[in-house]
């Protein structure tokens, strides 16, 4: 019956269609939570090829905020964390879900802003200042309000400002909940003030009518350390992989690749392994 | 603002430039997908015929039920499959979280209740007609139902591609238990998000086109079969 | 070929079937006879087609009996009988695929149910149209495709529900000759019709309902001649209107 062949050669195509994936995986792989900001900044594009290349393990990579990043770790989802938090990395360790901190690198955050800058902070090195003037004034601020690395660095710049956000939180200031990038959309969207790191910054399309307003202040250092999670506590990571991407990012030839990204002439990541107090 | 002939370029250059690392995307959307519809297929038209013609006591809370997961939210799903993959949840053990086959599991289970649904409305309804001579053929409610899912495949046809239709815009639950993982768990709607976070929105958008245009394709075809079989054997 | 232990004599003994506490149908008793030509009469609403579909089985009745002779298996007498419906059941196949369908169901071989569908197709002059969906078929080739779908599964009792209502005088014509070869081949044919023509050139035996009471079981040549009862008497002078 040359219909049933037809039906059976329709069938027999569409299940081929939906196996070709199970072509792509890759037997030896270990899963990275990571941050939205290493991977919408490009770094992880020529970071995970070159480590790939030398080792023939793959990478996946799974972006989210800092906070949620290590959540997917503690939940046993992943095999190393890369993020930058120190204080929620250091209670991570402290809790028993990582083995040993390493720190990376570092870049830094930028406040970016709209032209019309109604703060009045364009050009100021003072970033406790700058926050100042925007909540005097009550300028449009988009937060992350994710628990991400950014976010916390955020909550941190308003304590060192003086400003007490419970207190004088209004209209303002929106928690949008979402990662670096849609917080940039939508501070472009409000004419509104952010914090982002200048990786994402950098690589981010959609600028319109923002601009950095303040940068190069010390306490805009942003920090990125990796860990592996504690096979003591999740039995599945994978323990030789995953340290052999740590030994490897920490490495020089692994320093060298992250000195080496650069998006235009910008250097946006500046390699510290050997900065024990980093 | 974004520029028409800004996504233009872009559909052209995703298409011709990088059409290694799309074409890569769009197998994956693709075989997610449609494993997902297929599977949800085999396993809900008999259901949903099942549920037309069994009488059990609570049937009708089940019709109900299965009615409201038609409108499950995506991202409800996606957190509770989630819990249940990952490591430290009941099904840990299979280490399927951030793969492909979560994807396709939350997929699944998005697409399954419509097509209970909706095949249970249709088999329902031809059931009606058919009943007397089913009935006199000795064919029992049970053995009616191959002859019921076969002559009512043309508006069977309707019901998948609304699976189909809801599995491929889908993002929420894949983003969850997929990951976005580039090479691997990355589809056309994950990347769309993506994208539209990275800020480039002429990328997003020419994805966009992409996805649609393939939609289209999709629905045009099984739209066009199905309109040829139904005259070849009969308006139904 | 032809089982000789016919299922009939059907007997049917204080049949009723009641809905939400209204009677449809009382029959106190009924005998179908076999090979005799059983034509079911009486005004729209009188039960006729209850009467048939309890009959085949396909409604419970409330209570009462329907026996056949020779015991059997209940899927066994489902086997020997068939309907053909009022508005014949046309399956979203082609006219061959329904033969074959039904024949599946009653247990054919693959092989078997192909070579049935084509004799019987060639019997009843539908062999051009084999190829073609059933659902395209003209009303008349529509209840010719039934009433040949319903004699190849070679039943000892067939039921038919009007089979020339709606038709032209032709296809009407066609029909009762489908049932004459039927009826010569030795099955045992219940009908109900609204044709009083068709009941007078082909009844052997009347049943006339009125009100879903069986009023008069009638030779059918008494029958037209002196019914025995009013409501008869008054169905065939066209003065019962209800």
């Amino acid at each position: 019956m040359l219909r049933r062949t037809f039906i059976q050669a329709a069938a027999s195509a569409l299940i081929a269609v939906g196996l070709s994936w199970s072509a792509h995986a890759e037997d030896r792989f270990i899963t990275v939570a990571s941050t939205t900001s290493t991977q919408d900044s490009g770094l992880f594009n020529v970071l995970l090829p070159a480590f790939t290349a030398k080792t023939g393990i793959t990478v996946k990579v799974i972006a989210q905020g800092t906070g949620q990043a290590l959540d997917t770790a503690r939940r046993g989802d992943a095999d190393v964390v890369f993020v930058h938090a120190k204080a929620q990395e250091l209670k991570f360790l402290a809790d028993g879900f990582g083995v040993k901190r390493y720190p990376v690198m570092y870049n830094d955050f930028v406040v970016v802003g709209p032209k019309s800058d109604p703060a009045g902070i364009g050009g100021s090195k003072d970033v406790a200042a700058a926050f100042k003037a925007i909540a005097d004034k009550k300028a449009p601020f988009v937060s992350r309000g994710d628990k991400s690395g950014t976010n916390t660095a955020e909550l941190n710049l308003w304590k060192a400002a003086g400003v007490d956000l419970q207190a004088v939180r209004g209209d303002w200031y929106r928690e949008i909940g979402q990662g670096m990038g849609a917080t940039l959309n939508t501070a472009n969207a409000m004419a509104a003030y952010t914090l982002s790191d200048r990786g994402t910054w950098i690589a981010f399309a959609n600028k319109g009518d923002l601009g950095i307003v303040v940068e190069g202040d010390k306490k805009l250092f942003n920090q990125y350390g990796v860990m592996l999670v504690n096979p003591a506590k999740i039995p599945t990571v994978k323990v030789n992989d995953g340290q052999a991407f740590i030994d490897w990012l920490v490495s020089p030839e692994g320093q060298a690749v992250i000195a080496g990204y650069h998006i235009g002439d910008k250097q946006l990541f500046f390699p510290n392994a050997n900065d024990p107090n980093a | 603002m974004l520029q028409d002939m800004t996504i233009l370029s872009s559909v052209l250059s995703l298409l011709g430039g990088d059409g290694g690392r799309l074409l890569e995307i769009v197998l994956l959307s693709l075989g997610v997908t449609i494993t997902a519809v297929v599977c949800a297929g085999f396993v809900g038209l008999p259901l949903g015929a099942g549920l037309a013609l069994v009488r059990f006591p609570g049937r009708t809370v089940v019709i109900v039920l299965v009615n409201t997961l038609m409108g499950f939210p995506p991202v409800v799903a996606g957190l509770v499959i989630f819990l249940l993959l990952s490591r430290s949840g009941p099904l840990g053990g299979l280490g399927l979280l951030f793969t492909p086959k979560a994807m396709m599991i939350a997929q699944f289970v998005l697409v399954l209740p419509i097509v209970v649904a909706l095949s249970r409305q249709t088999i329902e309804d031809l059931w009606t007609e058919y009943r007397d001579h089913l009935t006199s053929l000795g064919a029992g409610r049970l053995g009616s139902i191959p002859t019921l899912l076969w002559d009512a495949r043309f508006s069977l046809v309707t019901t998948m591609l609304a699976g189909l239709g809801r599995a491929s815009a889908e993002v929420g639950a894949i983003l969850i238990v997929g990951g976005n993982i580039a090479g691997f768990t990355r589809t056309m709607t994950t990347s769309i998000a993506l994208e539209t976070s990275k800020g480039d929105l002429p990328l997003a958008m020419a994805l966009g086109v992409i996805l649609m245009s393939l939609t289209l394709a999709i629905n045009g075809l099984a739209y066009g079969i199905s309109r040829v079989g139904a005259r070849f054997s009969g308006k139904s | 070929m032809r089982d000789t232990t016919s299922l009939l004599p059907l007997v049917v003994r204080d049949l009723r079937l009641e809905m939400e506490g209204r009677v449809l149908l009382d029959v106190p008793i009924a005998r179908i006879q076999n090979r005799k030509r059983s034509v079911v009469l009486g005004p729209n609403g009188a039960g006729k087609t209850l009467f048939l579909k309890l009959c085949h089985g396909l409604v419970p009745p409330t209570a009462g009996s329907i026996e056949f002779t020779s015991p059997r298996s209940a899927a066994e007498i489902r086997r020997k009988q068939a309907m053909v419906f009022q508005k014949p059941v046309m399956l979203r196949r082609s006219v061959r695929a329904n033969f074959t369908h039904a024949l599946a169901m009653a247990g054919v071989g693959w092989s078997e149910r192909r070579r049935i569908a084509t004799e019987t197709m060639a019997q009843f002059g539908l062999t051009a149209l084999a190829d073609v969906p059933a659902r395209v078929l003209s009303g008349g080739e529509q209840q010719r495709l039934a009433i040949a779908r319903a004699a190849s599964l070679n039943p000892d009792l067939l039921f038919l529900d009007e089979p020339t209502s709606s038709l032209d005088p032709t296809a009407s014509r066609q029909i009762e000759d489908m049932l004459e070869v039927l009826h010569e081949r030795g099955v045992t044919l219940v009908l109900t019709t609204h044709d009083l023509g068709l009941a007078r050139r082909f009844a052997d035996v009347i049943f006339f309902f009125h009100g879903g009471r069986l009023v008069e079981e009638n030779d059918a040549q008494t029958f037209f001649s002196s019914p025995q009862s009013a409501e008869a008497q008054a169905f065939l002078e066209h003065r019962l209107f209800w």
